[in-house]
C-alpha cells in the first residue's frame, strides 16, 4: 500500500461542546479514521467517536487474579513444603496467616498490571507522533480540542475533507505531515 | 422574576470549589508557572534550606548508626521498639491521609479534591519513605534487609509468614509502590503540559521523556479515566489494610495496653486524622506564599478541618473503649497497663496527647476556627505532635511496664535518637520542596474539569 503524503487534516476547536459536535458529525460523515485532543478528560467524546470498551478492567481482574495466586502459592510452598516448621503439632498448611499477604500480593499485582496495561492500550512510550508537528498543538496540554482524520481513511480526500471540518465552526484547519 | 430564580439558585448551589474567573489557559498558566519560573521563592529558599541542614543530621546519625549499631539509641531490654517504631507508626499513619484523599474522595466523587490530590499524593509517598527508613535502621544490621523477603539463597531459610512483621513488610511496601504508580499516573497528563510550555530544551525533554508522549487523545483520557478508577479502587482497601496490618504488630503480641482487637479501626482513623492535619500544615503556607487562594480555596481548608474534627472523635471514642475494657475485662494486667499510662512515668506524655488529640480538637467546631488559616495550622501542629505522643505512648509505656515487676525500665531517649527523628522531619521537607519546585503541585487537568467551560453543553442539533 502506497503512504499517502500526509498524516491527516486537523481542525482546531475553542470548546469542548463544539469538538463533541465535530466528532459526532464526522462520526456521521462515516469517517472512521479519526481522533480527537483535548486538554482533560471528556466524556461525551468517548460516545461521539464510538470508542470501544477499555480492555483495562480485563488485564486488571487478571493481574489480581496471578497475584493472589502467586501470594497464596509462594506461602503454602515455603511453609509446607520448603521449609516447614512443626510448632506444638499446629497444621502446617496454617491459611487464615496467609490471607494478609495473598490480600497484599493481589493488590499489588493488579496496580502494576492497571499501570503497565494503561501504558500498553494507549501506545505509549511513543517517542514521535505526526499530530506534534502541527505548530498549534502544544496548547491541545492547555487550552484547546483538536480532531484529526487520518488520510489513511477510505473517505478520505485531502481537499474534501479539509472543507468539510472547515464547516464545522473550527478556529482553524490546516494539514499533518508525516 | 428571572432575578428570583436566579438568586434562589445561588443559595441552592453550593459554594464553588475553585474561585470565579478562571479559564482553561489561565489554570494551566498559573499551575505550571511556579515550575517553569525562574523565579524562586525566598520561602522556598529559606523553607528548603532548613529541610537540607535536618537532612544532613539525619546523615550523620545514621552513618553513626552504621558505625555503632543501635546501643547509640536509647532503647533496651524492655523497650526494644523505642523511637524507630513509634516514628514509623507516626510517618505511615501520615501518608495515610493522601491516599485517601486521591482514592476514596475519588472514588465517591468528591470533586474538591482535584486541587489538593496531587501534593497530598507526594505527601503519602514522601512520609512512606521516611516511614520505611524507621524498621530498616532499626534492623541491627540494615544491609541485610533483603532477608526479609523469600529468596532461594544458601542459607536454606525463609521468612515466617505467620509473622505480622513479616506482613509489614508486605504492607509497607505495596502501599509505597502502589502510591508512587497511582502519582506517575495522575502526573502524566501534566508532564506533557510542561512539556508542551517548558521554555527550554533541557526542560522540554525531561518533560517529554517522563510524559512519554502523552498527547491527550480520546482513547488516551478514556484508558487514563479507566486506570484512575481502578487503581483508586485497589488503593481504597489497601490503604485501609496497611494500618490494619501496623496494628497487627501490636495486638497480636500479649503484651498488655497492646492486645486488643480494637485497634486496627483505632489506628486507621488516627492515621486518618495526623494525615489531614499535616494536609492543611502544608497547605496553608504554600497556597498564601503561591497565591493559590483561587483553587486551594477556603472550602478545602474548612472540608479538611471537618474530617481532622470526624477522625479526631473517633480517636477520641478509642482512648474512652480503651480505658473502659481494661476496667471491664477485669484482667489486672490489662488493669495496670491503662493505670500506669495515666499515672506512671509517662503520665505527662499521656495526658498531654489527650488536651493535644481530644481537648483542643473541639475547637474545629466553631466556624470561625475553620475559617481562620492560621488558627487552622496551629491546631494542625497540635494533632500533629498529639498523634507522635500517642504513638509513643501506646509502644514506650506499654512495654516499659509488663508483666514481671523486676523487669520494669523507664525509656530515655538520647540525643541521637531525636537526631534521627528530626532527621526524617529534613527528609520529608527536602523531598517536599524538591517536588513544589519541579513538579505542578496542583492538578492541572483534573482542576481544568471542575470549571464550568468544561461542560459540554447538549446541543440543539
Amino acid at each position: 500500500m502506497m503512504k499517502p503524503p500526509i498524516y491527516g487534516v486537523m481542525a482546531e476547536f475553542d470548546n469542548p461542546t463544539s469538538l463533541v459536535n465535530a466528532a459526532r458529525e464526522a462520526r456521521e460523515r462515516g469517517y472512521r479514521k479519526l481522533d480527537a485532543y483535548s486538554p482533560f478528560p471528556i466524556e461525551a467524546l468517548t460516545e461521539a467517536l464510538h470508542l470501544p470498551k477499555s480492555k483495562l478492567p480485563l488485564i486488571v481482574l487478571i493481574g489480581g487474579i496471578l497475584g493472589g495466586l502467586t501470594g497464596y502459592l509462594m506461602q503454602y510452598y515455603v511453609t509446607v513444603i520448603y521449609f516447614p516448621i512443626n510448632i506444638a503439632g499446629r497444621p502446617l498448611h496454617s491459611w487464615p496467616m496467609y490471607i494478609v499477604i495473598t490480600f497484599e500480593l493481589t493488590i499489588l499485582f493488579a496496580a502494576i498490571s492497571a499501570v503497565f496495561g494503561l501504558l500498553a492500550v494507549c501506545g505509549l512510550p511513543m517517542p514521535y507522533h505526526p499530530a506534534f508537528n502541527v505548530k498549534r498543538f502544544e496548547r491541545a496540554s492547555r487550552n484547546s480540542f483538536f480532531l484529526c482524520i487520518e488520510a489513511a481513511d477510505p473517505l478520505f480526500d485531502r481537499k474534501g475533507t479539509e472543507d468539510f471540518l472547515e464547516s464545522l465552526d473550527a478556529r482553524e484547519v490546516c494539514e499533518v505531515a508525516h | 422574576m428571572a432575578d428570583e430564580r436566579q438568586i434562589a439558585e445561588d443559595e441552592l448551589q453550593p459554594a464553588p470549589v475553585i474561585a470565579p474567573g478562571y479559564t482553561f489557559g489561565t489554570v494551566t498558566d498559573q499551575i505550571a508557572s511556579v515550575v517553569l519560573t525562574r523565579r524562586t521563592p525566598v520561602f522556598w529558599i529559606a523553607c528548603f534550606a532548613g529541610g537540607f541542614s535536618l537532612l544532613l543530621l539525619f546523615l550523620w546519625a545514621v552513618a553513626l548508626l552504621f558505625a555503632k549499631g543501635v546501643g547509640i539509641w536509647g532503647i533496651m531490654i524492655p523497650v526494644g521498639w523505642g523511637f524507630a517504631i513509634t516514628n514509623f507508626v507516626w510517618w505511615i499513619g501520615i501518608g495515610h491521609a493522601g491516599t485517601l484523599i486521591s482514592a476514596i474522595l475519588l472514588l465517591l466523587n468528591q470533586t474538591w479534591r482535584n486541587s489538593i490530590n496531587r501534593f497530598a499524593e507526594a505527601m503519602t509517598l514522601f512520609a512512606v519513605a521516611c516511614a520505611g527508613m524507621f524498621p530498616l535502621l532499626h534492623m541491627g544490621r540494615p544491609w541485610l534487609f533483603y532477608w526479609m523477603f523469600p529468596y532461594p539463597n544458601t542459607m536454606g531459610v525463609q521468612p515466617q509468614f505467620r509473622s505480622p512483621l513479616v506482613w509489614d513488610v508486605f504492607a509497607v511496601s505495596t502501599y509505597a509502590t502502589v502510591s508512587l504508580l497511582f502519582w506517575y499516573v495522575g502526573l502524566m497528563p501534566d508532564l506533557a503540559t510542561l512539556r508542551d510550555r517548558a521554555p527550554n530544551r533541557w526542560a522540554r525533554a525531561t518533560y517529554g521523556i517522563m510524559a512519554m508522549g502523552w498527547r491527550g487523545s480520546a482513547k488516551h483520557w478514556q484508558n487514563h479515566e479507566m486506570a484512575s478508577l481502578l487503581l483508586a479502587g485497589l488503593a481504597t482497601p489497601l490503604v485501609l489494610s496497611v494500618h490494619t496490618v501496623v496494628s497487627f504488630d501490636f495486638t497480636v503480641a500479649i503484651v498488655p495496653g497492646w492486645h486488643s482487637t480494637f485497634f486496627p479501626p483505632y489506628f486507621v482513623a488516627g492515621a486518618i486524622y495526623s494525615g489531614f492535619a499535616m494536609v492543611l500544615v502544608l497547605a496553608i503556607p504554600l497556597r498564601r506564599v503561591y497565591g493559590l487562594q483561587g483553587l486551594i480555596t477556603d472550602k478545602h481548608l474548612e472540608n479538611s478541618a471537618k474530617v481532622m474534627l470526624a477522625t479526631g472523635l473517633i480517636v477520641g471514642y478509642a482512648y474512652i473503649l480503651e480505658t473502659f475494657t481494661a476496667w471491664y475485662s477485669g484482667n489486672v494486667y490489662e488493669n495496670a497497663a491503662i493505670w500506669h499510662r495515666m499515672t506512671g512515668p509517662y503520665a505527662g506524655a499521656y495526658w498531654f496527647l489527650i488536651a493535644c488529640n481530644i481537648v483542643a480538637p473541639q475547637a474545629l467546631w466553631f466556624k470561625k476556627m475553620r475559617s481562620t488559616p492560621v488558627l487552622l495550622f496551629i491546631a494542625s501542629l497540635v494533632v500533629l505532635v498529639g498523634m507522635w505522643l500517642e504513638r509513643f505512648v501506646i509502644i514506650v509505656s506499654s512495654l516499659a511496664q509488663d508483666y514481671l515487676v523486676s523487669s520494669w525500665r523507664v525509656f530515655h531517649p538520647t540525643r541521637w535518637d531525636w537526631a534521627t527523628y528530626v532527621g526524617t522531619i529534613g527528609l520529608f521537607t527536602f523531598l517536599f520542596f524538591l517536588f513544589i519546585r519541579l513538579l505542578p503541585m496542583i492538578s492541572i487537568f483534573e482542576v481544568r474539569t471542575l470549571l464550568p467551560q468544561a461542560k459540554v453543553e447538549e446541543e440543539a442539533k
